[in-house]
C-alpha cells in the first residue's frame, strides 16, 4: 500500500488510526471513525494534536460539513470503486464548506479514477501499487482541458473559449470558485 | 452544426489514448476485468452474445454528411458493413474485436465522433427533436442546448461513478418528440408568462422493469441557470440514489420513494447556494454555441413548387411517399424528410454501409450535408427544397430508403433482442419483421394510419414497449418465446404508459394478435381521422382484450 500527497510518496503516515475500543494514545496524531467522533466530541477536541477522520459514504456531507474544519484529515472512503458517492462528498467539503486540510480516498481506488478524484477535491491517495507515484502522474495528464468548473479552479472549456474570443484574460473571480 | 475546435479534438484524441492504455492494460492482466468493465462501458464497448458490440455517441442525433460516410467506413473496417441505429439516437457495430476497438475510436475522432459515455453509470449522450432547428413548431433549437450539456457532462468528475446509467432529453417545441417524460431528466423549453424562454425540468421519468411517467420538479428554469440546476439534481441523486439493488437503483426509484417534494425540497436546496456558483452560464457563451446552430443559407421561396406539385400530382408512388415521410419546415418552401429504415421485413434501423454513403451523398446534394437520427431508428434530411423532393424520392428509392411508412404501423421500434443481447429473453427483430409484413399493403397501412408498435425483448425496456400505441414485451415460457401485449402508451407531451392486455402470446399467437387488435380499431373507430391511440383512449381495453381472446 502506497500513501500519495500531492503526487509525492509519503513515508510514514502522520496520522495513527485508532479503533473505536482503544485508548486514545496521549499525543500525536490520530485518526478516528466517525462514530468515535459523534461519542467522544469533547474529548477528541481537547487534544492538543492533529485530528483525523473516517466519514463513511452514508454520510450526509450537508450534515457533516459545519465541523470539517476541526481536522487536519478526512479521509473518505470508496468500499468499491463503482460507489461514487465520496465524489460528492469531496466536492461539498471543499467547495461548500471550504475544507482545506488533507481530503484522502481509500478502499478500492483505482488508477483511471485518480482524475476525477483530484477534480473533485481530494489531494491524497491511498493506492494498492507499488508505482503509485507513476500511475498517478500518468493519470494526472490525462485530459488538457476541462469541461466544468469544480473546485479545483481550472477554468473550464467554455470560458477558457470566452476568454479568448473576448481577448480578455479569464476572470480571476473564477480560480475561486 | 457544431464543429470541433482544437479543444474538443485534443479532448477526444487523448480519450482515445486513454483507452488504448486501458485495453493494453486489460490484454496483459494488469487490470481484472471486473474493473475494466466500467472502463470499457464508459467507452460504449458492451460484451454481447457472440462479439464486443461498440455503441457510438451521436449527440443530439446530428451528423453531418462527412461523419456518415465516416461511420460507414467503420462498419466496413471493423464490422460486417452495416451500422444499427438505435433508439438512443446512437449508432451501434455488433461485431467488433476487442483489440479493434481503440483503432475504431481512433477512426472516429477524425471525423470528430465518440463513444464517450455511450454506456456506464453516467450521463448518457442527450437526445433531442430529431427535427430540431427545422421543425415549423419549435420554440428554439434545443440542440443549443444539448451541446452545453454534452460539453458539461463530459468526463464529469462527480458523476461518473452514478448509482445508475442517466439520460436526459430536451424539446424545443410544444410537441415532444424528444419523449422527455420518460426520462431521467426531460427539459422542455417554454415561454413563461413573461415571455422569457426557459425550461420545465422533468424528473424520474423512465422505462425499464418499472416504468414511470416523470414528475415537474420545476416549472420555469431560467436558461443560465440550467447546468447549475443539472448539477444539483445529479449531486441529490449520486448521493442518495438506491445503490443497494441495481434494479432500483435508477433517479426514477429515488423520486418515487422519497416522493416529488421532497425531492424539490432538496435539489432546491441545492440549487439555492449552486445558482450564484461557476456553473452560471454567461449569455456570451451560449451566444457562442449558438453561432454554431445558426440556420444553413436557405433561399428565400414562396409558394408551392411546380415540380413538387406536379410530381404530387402524377406519380403515385412519389405522393404516398410524401404524404407519409416529410414534414413542415419553419423555413418556407422546405420540407423535412424521414428517411425510413423500416422496409417491412428488415430488421428496423439497420442501414448497410453503402446506404449510408448514399443518404450522405443525397444530403450534400439537396438537405445542406446534414443528417439527423430518430429515436424511432429513422434518419432525417432536415433541410429540402420542396423541389428537389422529387429527386430525393428518386435518389433514396434507387438505395430501397424510400418506403413510404413514417408512423404507421410498420415503422416498429424494435431492440437488438435475442438475436444479439445477452440480457434479452426472446427475440425481437423477427417479430418485427412479421409483423411488419402484415402491413405492407399501402392502402390498408394508409388507412389504418398512425400507429406506433414498440417491440422489447426483455423488460429493460430499450424498444420502448412501455410508450407503444401497441407495446409487445418478449419473455421466456419454459423455453419457448412468448409475447406480452400493452395497449394505450405514448411517448408525446401527453406521455402514458400501456396497459396489458392479457397473458402473453406465442410467436404466431402475438402477431395474429396485432392483426386482430387492428382490425378492432378499424370496426370501432369513428373516423378515419381518429387514430388507434385516440380509439382506445376513448373506448378502453375492454373490446380489444375481447377480440384477441374470446375469438382465438
Amino acid at each position: 500500500m502506497s500513501l500519495l500527497k500531492h503526487g509525492r510518496l509519503v513515508g510514514e503516515d502522520a496520522f495513527q488510526p485508532v479503533a473505536d475500543d482503544a485508548a486514545l494514545p496521549a499525543s500525536g496524531a490520530v485518526l478516528v471513525t466517525y462514530a468515535r467522533w459523534q461519542a467522544e466530541k469533547e474529548q477528541l477536541s481537547g487534544r492538543n494534536a492533529p485530528l483525523g477522520i473516517i466519514l463513511p459514504n452514508t454520510v450526509d456531507a450537508l450534515d457533516f460539513g459545519p465541523e470539517a474544519e476541526r481536522f487536519d484529515l478526512i479521509v473518505l472512503h470508496f468500499p468499491k470503486f463503482s460507489d461514487g458517492r465520496a465524489y460528492s462528498q469531496a466536492r461539498l467539503l471543499r467547495e461548500r464548506f471550504g475544507y482545506r486540510g488533507e481530503l484522502r480516498a481509500t478502499g478500492h481506488v483505482l488508477q483511471d479514477q485518480l482524475w476525477h478524484m483530484q477534480r473533485s477535491g481530494f489531494d491524497a491517495f491511498e493506492i494498492p501499487r507499488p508505482d503509485a507515484v507513476e500511475a498517478f502522474a500518468k493519470a494526472s495528464r490525462t485530459f488538457s482541458h476541462v469541461y466544468q468548473p469544480t473546485g479545483d479552479g481550472r477554468v473550464s472549456v467554455l470560458k477558457q473559449r470566452l476568454a479568448i474570443h473576448t481577448k480578455n484574460g479569464p476572470d480571476s473571480q473564477e480560480a475561486a470558485e | 452544426m457544431y464543429q470541433y475546435d482544437e479543444i474538443d479534438q485534443t479532448m477526444v484524441e487523448e480519450r482515445v489514448a486513454q483507452f488504448r492504455d486501458q485495453v493494453a492494460r486489460r490484454l496483459t492482466g494488469e487490470i481484472s476485468e471486473d474493473e475494466f468493465k466500467p472502463l470499457r462501458l464508459q467507452n460504449g464497448l458492451y460484451l454481447q452474445l457472440h462479439a464486443y458490440m461498440l455503441r457510438i455517441a451521436i449527440p443530439y442525433g446530428t451528423l453531418s454528411s462527412r461523419q456518415l460516410r465516416g461511420l460507414a467506413q467503420i462498419g466496413c473496417t471493423y464490422d460486417r458493413g452495416w451500422g444499427h441505429f438505435t433508439t438512443r439516437q446512437n449508432l451501434q457495430y455488433n461485431w467488433i474485436k476487442l483489440e479493434d476497438a481503440p483503432a475504431a475510436l481512433a477512426d472516429l475522432a477524425k471525423v470528430q465522433m465518440h463513444a464517450i459515455q455511450t454506456s456506464g453509470n453516467c450521463i448518457r449522450n442527450t437526445t433531442t427533436d430529431q427535427f430540431a432547428g427545422a421543425a415549423h413548431d419549435e420554440i428554439e433549437d434545443p440542440r443549443v442546448w444539448c451541446e452545453i450539456i454534452r460539453q458539461w457532462s463530459t468526463f464529469h468528475p462527480e458523476f461518473s461513478f452514478l448509482p445508475r446509467k442517466f439520460k436526459i432529453a430536451v424539446t424545443g417545441s410544444p410537441n415532444d418528440r424528444a419523449a422527455v417524460r420518460v426520462h431521467d431528466i426531460g427539459l422542455r423549453m417554454h415561454k413563461n408568462d413573461a415571455g422569457e424562454i426557459g425550461f420545465e425540468v422533468i424528473v424520474g421519468g423512465g422505462l425499464g422493469r418499472t416504468p414511470f411517467i416523470g414528475k415537474t420538479i420545476r416549472d420555469f428554469l431560467p436558461k443560465q441557470d440550467l447546468l447549475s440546476y443539472l448539477e444539483a439534481i445529479l449531486r441529490i441523486y449520486n448521493q442518495f440514489g438506491r445503490r443497494d439493488n441495481l434494479f432500483k437503483a435508477r433517479i426514477k426509484i429515488l423520486v418515487h420513494e422519497i416522493g416529488i417534494e421532497t425531492m424539490r425540497e432538496k435539489v432546491e436546496a441545492e440549487f439555492a447556494v449552486s445558482k450564484h456558483g461557476a456553473l452560471k452560464l454567461p449569455q456570451e457563451a451560449i451566444d457562442q454555441i449558438a453561432v454554431q446552430f445558426a440556420p444553413p443559407a436557405f433561399e428565400t421561396l414562396s409558394g408551392i413548387s411546380a415540380e413538387y406539385a406536379n410530381a404530387f400530382r402524377t406519380d403515385f408512388e412519389f405522393g404516398l411517399w410524401a404524404r407519409r415521410n416529410t414534414f413542415k419546415h419553419k423555413q418556407p418552401g422546405y420540407s423535412i424528410v424521414t428517411i425510413s429504415l423500416k422496409k417491412e421485413g428488415a430488421p428496423p434501423g439497420d442501414a448497410s454501409a453503402e446506404q449510408m454513403n448514399a443518404v450522405a451523398d443525397i444530403a450534400d446534394r439537396y438537405s445542406f450535408g446534414e443528417i439527423r437520427v430518430t429515436h424511432e431508428q429513422n434518419l432525417v434530411l432536415p433541410h429540402v427544397k420542396q423541389s428537389d423532393l422529387p429527386a430525393v424520392f428518386k435518389a433514396l428509392k434507387a438505395w430501397d430508403l424510400a418506403t413510404p411508412n413514417v408512423g404507421l404501423a410498420s415503422d416498429i421500434i424494435a431492440c437488438p433482442g435475442l438475436d444479439y443481447c445477452a440480457l434479452a429473453n426472446a427475440r425481437s427483430i423477427p417479430i418485427a419483421q412479421q409483423i411488419a409484413l402484415r402491413f405492407k399493403n399501402w392502402e390498408r397501412a394508409h388507412d389504418i394510419g398512425e400507429l406506433k408498435i414498440k417491440i422489447s425483448g426483455c423488460i429493460n425496456a430499450c424498444g420502448h414497449h412501455h410508450v407503444g400505441h401497441i407495446g409487445i414485451l418478449g419473455v421466456d415460457k419454459a423455453g419457448e418465446e412468448f409475447y406480452q401485449i400493452t395497449l394505450g402508451g405514448s411517448a408525446d407531451d401527453q406521455a402514458a404508459l400501456g396497459d396489458l392486455i392479457g397473458p402473453s402470446l406465442n410467436t404466431k399467437d402475438a402477431v395474429d394478435a396485432i392483426d386482430t387488435l387492428v382490425e378492432t380499431y378499424l370496426r370501432l373507430r369513428k373516423s378515419s381521422d381518429e387514430r388507434f391511440l385516440d380509439t382506445y383512449r376513448r373506448i378502453g381495453i375492454a373490446p380489444f382484450k375481447e377480440a384477441v381472446y374470446v375469438s382465438a
